[in-house]
């Protein structure tokens, strides 16, 4: 698939976005009110919007984005939309009331934990339902983008946050248990990528055609000489040149960096503990950006069959 | 609305598309993209139409595929590829805005143009490739099975058929109702052995593909039969064959 850097930049960073916003609608411990308070709303909530509007560059016709929201009943797209509606409205009134008047709304505060956990599932529901990219047809996307969103959650709130420890864990060792399993889960999303294939699911070529009962089947001429829409979005394959050596950047930037921050920040007090978390987030996002990169360019489509 | 029909009239209208007869002259491709750039929505439009990297909207395309049997020489199929009107259409539910639709007086499927965001999920969704975004309008386009000609009675009846079947100088491809057990296109593919392109996708299309026939194959190898023959007997290539020999 054709890995749009809007898309890319959109799921990583509205999935960074919702995770801060679910960490603090959970209550974690983060300045009482005032400039505090308005930087981490700006920060989580700016991190959410962004993505949802770099979402609609690669729209035909943005200007009939707000059509998208009105068929929930069927759409992931239009659950998607919905849910991230819902969460802003809530989470705006949460800030309201935290940044003027230093009141966290612990209720309000749930629902907008909720609301974020459903926008995240429901943006990886737009890929995990596609049968046509049978690496992306299972629920370890789903798995992938939460923990993913979750995780960066918790080091952004532990940039930010005036805490040391939640439930009774260090935030660095709160985040190093989320890195771990993030990358973990993603690990067995790669593991299971290598075996989800077209061929596994029964289709070839041979079923494509019909053909395949004749012989061996194979493309001998292409209906046209040079690109579609199809070859370009579908049958997209430059990304997949440079794949083992993006992996491990992305384990590298997005894993080995900040688990290692983490580490550290775990001996480390007050702010060179939160710079070291600060840091940790700007690798994990880095390393993000190539693990979506390669989450659209690896994935192969039935349609390329047919090329 | 992008669930999909939950009352419908049973009509199935769709394209049989016999790829033993298909010569892969793509006239089908031509007058599909003549009639649809000036009918039904807004024109299919080209990017670079007369450059060196021509890309644009085609409703229709022809590949074509090189068959090898274990024990036969290769053949050469045509194969026709347009929407496919699936019953359980993926494009249709994954749609956010209600643009793509599936009717159901007759099962076409449509898109809404004033609608469409161009977000390209279903074109993603189709596991056919039967959708294309619009280079020019930024909305999807697809096979409308010429929804503007098979019920225009401002046209003669002998044209209201798709614009790819009335074109196809093979008569490789017929339309009609395929809901219906009892019309010609039903027992054609009855007849023939009509099958579904990628079933396990679980679409379950309207439009069916005829298979080619069976070949018939010579027992002589091919290598005997185009070697030259030994001696010609008797008669006047007899004559001339031993005239030439002794020369």
């Amino acid at each position: 698939m054709h890995p749009a850097v809007s898309v890319i930049f959109f799921t990583v960073t509205s999935g960074a976005g919702f995770g801060f916003l679910a960490m603090i609608g959970l209550g974690v411990p983060m300045p009482e009110s005032g400039p505090g308070a308005f930087l981490a709303c700006l920060v989580a909530g700016g991190l959410a919007v962004m993505g949802l509007i770099s979402s609609t560059f690669h729209l035909g016709h943005p200007e009939r984005a707000w059509r998208a929201i009105s068929q929930w009943r069927s759409s992931w797209l239009s659950r998607e939309g919905v849910c991230a509606i819902i969460t802003l409205v809530l989470f705006g009134f949460y800030a309201l009331f935290w940044v003027f008047f230093g009141e966290r709304i612990a209720p309000l505060g749930i629902l907008v934990a909720i609301g974020a956990a459903a926008t995240v599932f429901t943006t990886s529901m737009i890929y995990a339902q596609l049968k046509t990219v049978p690496v992306w047809n299972t629920w370890m996307t789903p798995a992938c983008y939460l923990a993913f969103s979750l995780t960066s959650g918790i080091l952004f709130a532990g940039a930010f946050g005036h805490w040391q420890s939640f439930a009774g864990l260090s935030v660095p060792l709160l985040g190093l248990v989320a890195l771990g399993c993030a990358w973990l889960m993603k690990l067995l999303w790669w593991q299971n990528g290598g075996r989800a294939t077209l061929e596994a699911m029964g289709s070839d070529t041979g079923t494509a055609t019909g053909l395949g009962f004749l012989g061996t089947v194979r493309l001998l001429e292409k209906p046209h000489s040079g690109q579609n829409y199809l070859t370009k979005e579908m049958v997209h394959r430059i990304g997949r040149k440079h794949a083992a050596k993006l992996r491990i950047i992305s384990l590298v930037l997005g894993a080995a960096l900040p688990l290692a921050l983490c580490l550290l920040a775990m001996f480390a007090t007050g702010a060179a503990s939160q710079f070291l978390l600060v840091l940790a987030v700007f690798g994990l996002i880095a390393g993000l950006f190539a693990e979506r990169w390669l989450f659209f360019a690896e994935a192969r489509h039935a349609v390329s069959l047919y090329y | 609305m992008t669930s999909l029909p939950t009352e419908t009239t049973g009509k199935k209208l769709g394209l049989v598309i016999d790829l033993d007869t298909c010569v892969g002259c793509h006239a089908c491709v031509v007058n599909c993209k003549e009639w649809n750039t000036g009918g039904y929505g807004a024109p299919l439009g080209d990017e670079d139409a007369y450059g060196a990297d021509p890309v644009g909207s085609w409703l229709n395309r022809i590949h074509t595929f090189e068959v090898t049997p274990d024990n036969a020489p290769a053949q050469i199929v045509h194969f026709p590829k347009s929407c496919l009107h699936c019953e359980d259409a993926p494009c249709v539910t994954v749609c956010p805005t209600g643009a793509s639709y599936k009717r159901g007086e007759d099962g076409i499927v449509l898109v809404d143009e004033s609608m469409c965001i161009g977000c390209g999920l279903c074109a993603w969704a189709c596991p056919y490739g039967a959708r294309e975004m619009d280079p020019v309008e930024n909305i999807m386009k697809k096979c409308t099975l010429c929804v503007d000609r098979i019920y225009n009675e401002n046209i003669p009846e002998v044209d209201r058929v798709p614009a790819c079947v009335r074109t196809c100088p093979a008569q490789a491809r017929h339309f009609g109702d395929l809901g219906d057990p009892e019309s010609d296109v039903s027992k054609l593919v009855a007849e023939r052995g009509g099958m579904d392109l990628m079933p396990e996708q679980g679409t379950r299309p309207v439009n069916k593909y005829l298979p080619p026939r069976p070949k018939t194959h010579s027992n002589t190898p091919l290598s005997k039969q185009a070697a030259p023959a030994d001696k010609a007997s008797g008669g006047f290539l007899g004559w001339l064959d031993s005239a030439l020999e002794k020369l």
